[in-house]
């Protein structure tokens, strides 16, 4: 019998795409639906003196302006901490700016009318004075003594802060042969999901019960979310995320908008639709990054990496993200520093600074982009200093492969990875010697390419570590509730969603192989609270891991259900039974039994014919967790070439090599299709994205014609290979893909960009690496040459 | 005040009021249900919400309703129902070339009109034709094989017939 698991099935769930029939949150319309607007302060910082709607009421089509004293009232604030990050701090949130507003674009009032263009047209009505004061927008200068409040219900500017330290860390530096050292800058930019933020609340006062269609990734937290802050019942509350368009861990933070639409269809008992348009996602949706680290990197006379200093400064926005907070990506960023190296000593230093901008928060990649891109710049300079080539530096200094299970000197534990086969495979795929013979002609035309690469971990399938005993309510676990039909058919139900990765085609292939049938008969829901049940659903690369491997031991307690009852029918020993093709078979002699269609017709319309006790329920449920390591790791290696003009700082990325090992790959397929969006979604942030602000805390490119995207034509293609080293802490071996990509994207990218500038001694350290960066650096590597 | 608009949509002709600045694809979408057309900035960047009008892919965020009056319209429900880009969907389908299917109306409308107007292009002019499309799942190289896939196919077609 073929096995389903390692095959590239296709997505049978992206053919309705493909003929117009996706079924988006924004394509949604109820009876009775209004459409909420929101008036935003246009200030980042200020006094709210006087909101003014009377005008706006008489505005056609206008139902209802809804103010904070109405709205706050319904909903519990929210405060984004974490109980294991100790010390942190956040104050309060509500729907709307009560006294004080903190960022521009931050909701000061909500309309509620019978068209989204009516209630634009009264939005522009109502009259918001402000008093405006100074904003705090730099981080640095927000942790200065004496720094005004970003926000006055903070104690203080430090949301949080946090130190990672080896005994022995000083001691590595003060015997060092070499030390290199630099400073970065990584922009802020945004998560741009095609399909913007999409709500419609449906409350009914009839039953008590709240409907929320919500374009989300994480329902079930969701549910918990609006039962808890809205005081209802969690079993009256209802989340469905139907097709999604695109998240990439923007859409599971809470956002003051939805929890508006909820709250405005409980005050008006009918469903309440708020959709994004382009601009407010720019000023509403997280941003992501913004982080200034300064690094510094020991080393021995070999080129052999001793210890790591590194000190990161993320300013987040005037609150931390609820529920996950805005903290999280720095505490990231300072443990996975150095993370694919054997480095001894570490030293590693977080502050987390509050500002009057758009909150920060966990956006595909958390903090492995910033970590990935300062330690492999500093290896690229531990290079140049012990005169290695790039691939002889990391051979030295990479985790033998052999050498696990091993913990990082920022006490991560790698159960096992595979960097030095990753190093070897993307050697082979990239050719770095003909890659500097062609370097060296080309120079001499005045064509100045250059080659990077950058090795990386990525963390996949967390369990209760993360989250959960920080006192969040995010689940662990994962559950799937697995039948077989009355016509021999099998169904999943189960709690990791889908948002185009293709969830439910892995799903359905594990699971079929479980129960010995082709994928096509195994349909799987997702996206439901009511019909699904709970779980942590679709971040930090759970799905595959965690999803794939409830699927699979929820299928094989249906199997064991199936073959008593079959054993029972054929009066055999179930222990010398099988299920291949649709059929019990007989192990011996490989002859099919009986059906699965005729066990369910057997089991369904005559159980009265089964011997007496016979358990004829063809429905098993299962909960899973991961335990054994805290989470698991996944590894790989990129490469990036490009060319640079030097005349007009124009970039072009002419390839990107990746080499990843996920463990066991269920779908090759879908792995290099993540593998790839991943990509560039680094390559984006490392070339053009970001969201730029001026001195007023006014976000200056907030449109998709000012705010560059990654498009077809300037990204390469992208030559990809793997390892496959699965964990043994389940029994799938899955780890997770969905992040490796941007992971190590923009690492190598800049491993290349100054690998094409090393003959003027230019550098970049900043990202996006912009043209006029570019024609920067190269001007200051040329006045310090002419000038030094 | 609402004018009376006729046009023809997926090859049926309709006649419906509108307010003045309604866009076509508010229209299509919130009027007529066809809501395979998408909104992903309303304001011609990211190429969501191209359907043909009179056969050339056109923005209808940026379009008004009121403009396509006497017009041939054809949404992706139309383009699917006709059967014209099955090749071009099935090739989509086998090379995983969209995710979230935000993008892929949009994107089955600038290949269909690409390979109309040059049906072998290159990797790098497929990549050009596709400037107006932003896709942030896909990383793009599926969607242009895709494409690279159904323009050889139907050129060995054509030969074929020859
Ligand atoms: S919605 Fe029309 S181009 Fe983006
Ligand atoms: S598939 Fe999601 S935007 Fe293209």
């Amino acid at each position: 019998m073929t096995l389903h698991i390692g095959q590239s099935q296709r997505r049978e769930n992206a053919r309705r795409h493909l003929a117009g029939r996706g079924r988006f949150v924004s394509d949604l319309a109820l009876p009775r639906m209004l459409h909420a607007v929101f008036v935003r302060s246009p200030m980042a910082k200020g006094r709210l003196v006087e909101i003014d709607t009377s005008e706006a009421e008489q505005s056609p089509g206008v139902v209802r302006i809804l103010t904070a004293a109405e709205l706050n009232a319904r909903c519990k604030p929210w405060v984004g901490t974490l109980d294991h990050f100790a010390g942190m701090q956040s104050p309060p949130m509500s729907i709307l700016a009560e006294e004080e507003v903190l960022w521009t674009g931050q909701p000061v009032a909500m309309i509620i009318a019978k068209s989204r263009a009516e209630a634009e047209d009264a939005a522009d009505l109502v009259m918001v004075d402000i008093e405006d004061s100074e904003p705090v927008t730099d981080g640095a200068a927000a942790l200065q003594d004496g720094a005004p409040l970003a926000n006055s219900g903070a104690r203080d500017n430090l949301c949080y802060e946090a130190l990672l330290e080896t005994p022995a860390v000083n001691e590595a530096f003060a015997d060092a042969a070499h030390v290199v050292e630099a400073s970065f800058t990584f922009g802020r930019h945004t998560a741009v999901t095609l399909e913007p933020r999409a709500v419609i609340a449906d409350f009914d006062p009839s039953s008590g019960a709240l409907t929320v269609h919500h374009g989300t990734q994480t329902p079930y937290q969701f549910q918990d979310v609006y039962a808890r802050h809205f005081g209802l019942p969690e079993g009256k509350v209802r989340v469905i995320a139907p097709d999604v368009g695109g998240s990439f861990g923007m859409k599971l933070h809470v956002y003051n908008e939805e929890m508006g639409a909820v709250a405005a269809s409980m005050i008006l008992e009918r469903p309440v639709r708020y959709v994004a348009d382009r601009l407010e996602s720019f000023l509403s949706d997280i941003h992501a990054r913004d982080h200034i680290v300064k690094g510094r990197m020991a080393l021995d006379a070999e080129g052999k990496i001793l210890a790591m200093d590194v000190d990161d400064l993320a300013p987040v926005g005037a609150v931390s993200a609820y529920p996950r907070t805005s903290a999280a990506e720095g505490n990231q960023v300072i443990r996975l520093m150095g993370a694919p190296y054997n480095m001894p000593d570490y030293r590693g230093r977080l502050q987390v600074a509050f500002q009057n901008k758009v909150q920060t928060s966990q956006y595909r990649a958390v903090g492995h982009p910033i970590a990935c891109a300062v330690t492999e710049a500093l290896v690229e300079r531990a290079a140049e200093v012990t005169g290695l080539d790039p691939f002889e530096i990391r051979a030295r200094n990479l985790i033998a492969d052999d050498a696990y299970p091993h913990v990082s000197a920022t006490g991560y534990q790698f159960e096992k990875l595979s960097h030095q086969a990753s190093l070897a495979k993307l050697r082979e795929m990239m050719d770095p010697d003909a890659l500097r013979a062609d370097q060296a002609r080309l120079r001499e035309q005045g064509i100045y390419r250059g080659f990077g690469i950058a090795s990386f971990v990525e963390i996949t399938n967390p369990g209760a570590a993360f989250y959960g005993v920080g006192g969040a309510r995010i689940s662990a676990q994962d559950g799937a509730v697995v039948r077989m039909t009355p016509s021999g058919d099998i169904h999943c139900a189960i709690s990791v969603t889908e948002q185009g990765q293709g969830t439910e085609t892995i799903i359905a292939q594990v699971v079929a192989d479980q129960l010995g049938v082709s994928p096509e008969r195994v349909s799987v829901t997702t996206g439901d609270t009511a019909t699904t049940p709970s779980g942590g659903a679709t971040w930090a690369c759970r799905g595959a891991g965690i999803g794939g491997e409830t699927a699979l031991r929820a299928g094989r307690k249906l199997r064991e259900r199936i073959l008593t009852l079959a054993g029972a029918l054929l009066q055999a020993d179930p222990a010398t039974l099988r299920l291949e093709d649709g059929a019990v078979v007989d192990v011996a002699t490989g002859e099919a039994r009986i059906t699965l269609e005729e066990i369910g017709r057997v089991a369904t319309y005559r159980p009265d014919t089964l011997p007496d006790g016979v358990d004829h329920s063809l429905t098993v449920a299962h909960h899973f967790a991961p335990s054994g390591y805290p989470f698991d790791f996944t590894n790989g290696i990129q490469g990036s070439l490009v060319e640079v003009d030097v005349e007009t700082g124009i970039v072009r990325i002419l390839k990107h090599w990746v080499v990843e090992d996920c463990g066991r790959i269920i779908n090759p397929l879908l792995v290099d299709e993540q593998i790839r969006g991943g990509v560039v979604q680094g390559l984006g942030p490392a070339f053009f994205e970001e969201c730029q602000y001026d001195a007023d805390g006014q976000l200056t490119n907030g449109s998709l014609a000012d705010y560059l995207v990654p498009m077809a034509c300037e990204m390469p293609d992208i030559e990809i290979a793997h390892i496959e080293t699965p964990t043994e802490d389940t029994i799938l071996g899955a780890k997770g893909v969905g992040e490796a990509g941007t992971a190590a994207a923009g690492a190598a990218a800049m491993n290349a960009v100054n690998d094409a500038l090393r003959p003027f001694g230019a550098r970049l350290t900043q990202t996006p690496m912009t043209p006029l960066r570019i024609l920067d650096a190269l001007d200051a590597a040329r006045k310090q040459r002419t000038d030094p | 005040m609402k004018v009376l608009l006729s046009t023809t949509v997926n090859g049926e002709q309709v006649q419906e009021a509108v307010l003045p600045r309604t866009s076509l694809a508010d229209f299509l979408r919130e009027d007529l249900g066809l809501t395979g057309t998408h909104l992903g900035c309303e304001m011609g960047a990211c190429g969501a919400c191209l359907v043909l009008m009179d056969g050339v892919p056109v923005h209808a965020c940026l379009v008004l309703a009121v403009q396509a009056e006497g017009s041939t319209i054809e949404t992706i429900e139309g383009l699917n129902e006709t059967g014209a880009a099955a090749d071009l969907q099935a090739h989509f389908h086998d090379r995983n070339a969209l995710q979230c299917g935000f993008c892929t109306n949009g994107m089955l409308m600038s290949a269909q009109a690409l390979l109309e107007a040059n049906p072998v292009p290159t990797r790098d002019e497929i990549r050009d034709a596709l400037s107006g499309n932003y896709c942030r799942c896909t990383g793009y190289e599926a969607i242009v094989d895709a494409i690279d896939t159904t323009a050889r196919d139907r050129a060995a077609r054509t030969e074929a017939a020859k």
